[in-house]
């Protein structure tokens, strides 16, 4: 699974790095977690807020931080 | 041996599975009747709380902590429990209440609708409304620049939302309603709200474009009209409301240090600074005192939470409202950091002029309301 965590920088982007990795160990998925930082890129998917949680290429959350669990949620789906 | 085994075990399986399902929905409802259950119980206590609230403090500082009414500490330390409980009450409130509404109408939606819907002009109102009543990052204001240009949006109907959304935002709204009034509070979002409008409007028609960024002129030229439709979680209010509460929350503890510092700096102010001590330099009769106000705002980036009980300070020492709420947009409206933000969007020159012109915006409305006030 390949998972990628949109954000320019700020304290809630980081926080979701974070609840995400957490959530990838709490589910024991196989998994990659990616922080991508370039802006050019983060609009490639096209979201207008920050922070983003992408799995598989796809946008599953923008512009806030869920908790583990609802991560957790998300990966197993 | 084993196949009835295996069947025995498939059978335990699918009891277990119709045993756990009711369970489940029962779970589900039960939760959500403590959730209307503790709301239904909790929001009166708040809002009563809200209502008895100086009589609470006054009760706490004078006759628990033995504080003299008279002395300058006892007025201090009344002000300073008084303003940041109902701050906090505020706060938390309006936070919630712009959760609820940002769930329902998110900045996704907001896009397909300049796109797709002939306004009439009305899509700069639209814009700088929307800027107001979502929270505001300045982490944010990149993206969404992006994707409004992506999307067609005209220059200055991005702008529109650009100037209004750190201007009007949750925290500056609670801390003017709580130290200023409800009268202050609707002529500054007001007018907040009205010069996103108008000065979206002047920046659109100066066309700007060719000082965007060159990569952001690409994306321009390629815009693509959006006719998708928004597809949103079709979440019940219920299943919102813990995370729109849990944000609203996470704001009030992300500004709790600010806000009582900013009132233990003014508590402390208004017990020991004597009436009138402002009035020299930043009284009405003097021109420069919006002007001087403003300019010295701009390289401040200190955010509304710290910022309005000082200003309030100030205008109960004599500085009229009018040049008070100049400086306080000039303050969380313009900001150095956000500037350097946007040059990865747009040219210095065009970084210039936005500013140079929400400046002399916000300097005309402090000679306004100076004037009319």
């Amino acid at each position: 699974m390949d998972i990628k965590v949109l954000g320019t920088g700020c304290a809630k982007c980081k926080s979701l790095e974070k609840a995400t990795q957490e959530a990838v160990a709490k589910t024991g998925v196989n998994a990659t977690v990616t922080k991508v930082e370039d802006i050019v890129e983060i609009m490639n998917y096209n979201v207008m807020t920050t922070p983003a949680l992408v799995i598989d290429g796809k946008v599953v959350v923008k512009g806030k931080v869920p908790s583990v669990d609802e991560i957790a949620k998300l990966l197993t789906k | 041996m084993n196949k009835s085994n295996s069947i025995l075990k498939d059978k335990a399986e699918t009891t277990v599975l119709t045993i756990e399902k009711p369970d489940e929905t029962n779970q589900l409802s039960k939760k959500k009747i403590r959730l209307i259950a503790s709301v239904a119980i909790i929001l009166p206590l708040i809002i009563a709380l809200y209502h008895y609230l100086p009589n609470l403090v006054d009760v706490f500082t004078f006759d628990l902590l033995k504080l003299n009414p008279e002395s300058h500490l006892g007025e201090a330390i009344n002000f300073f429990f008084y303003d940041t409980i109902k701050i906090f009450i505020l706060l938390f409130l309006i936070s919630s209440l712009m959760g609820v509404i940002n769930a329902y109408f998110p900045v996704d939606r907001l896009r397909v609708y300049l796109t797709t819907k002939k306004m009439y002009g009305l899509q700069y109102l639209f814009a700088s409304f929307f800027g107001a009543v979502t929270p505001f990052c300045s982490c944010s204001s990149i993206p969404l620049f992006i994707g409004f240009v992506k999307g067609g949006i005209p220059l200055g109907v991005t702008f529109a939302y650009l100037i209004t959304s750190p201007l009007v935002n949750e925290v500056a709204v609670a801390m003017f309603l709580g130290l200023f009034g409800f009268k202050a509070t609707i002529i500054y979002a007001g007018t907040g709200v009205l010069m996103g409008m108008i000065g979206g409007f002047f920046l659109g028609k100066l066309k700007l474009d060719k000082y965007l960024s060159d990569w952001v002129r690409e994306i321009q030229d390629n815009a693509i009209q959006e006719h998708e439709e928004w597809d949103g979680e079709n979440l019940s209010f219920l299943d919102r409301l813990p995370t729109i509460i849990k944000d609203g929350w996470g704001i009030v503890r992300k500004v709790l240090l600010y806000v009582i510092i900013g009132i233990a700096i003014g508590a402390a102010m208004h017990g020991y600074v004597p009436e009138n001590f402002f009035t020299e330099y930043l009284s009405a009769d003097k021109w420069y005192a919006v002007p001087l106000a403003v300019i010295f705002a701009v390289p401040m980036y200190a955010n509304a939470a710290g910022i309005v009980p000082v200003i309030q300070v100030f205008v109960a020492k004599g500085v009229p409202l009018g040049t008070a709420i100049a400086f306080m947009m000039a303050v969380v409206g313009l900001s150095l950091p956000e500037a350097t933000l946007l040059k990865k969007v747009m040219k210095w020159k065009m970084i210039g002029i936005f500013f140079g012109t929400i400046t002399v915006f916000i300097i005309m409305l402090g000679y306004l309301f100076n004037l009319i006030l």
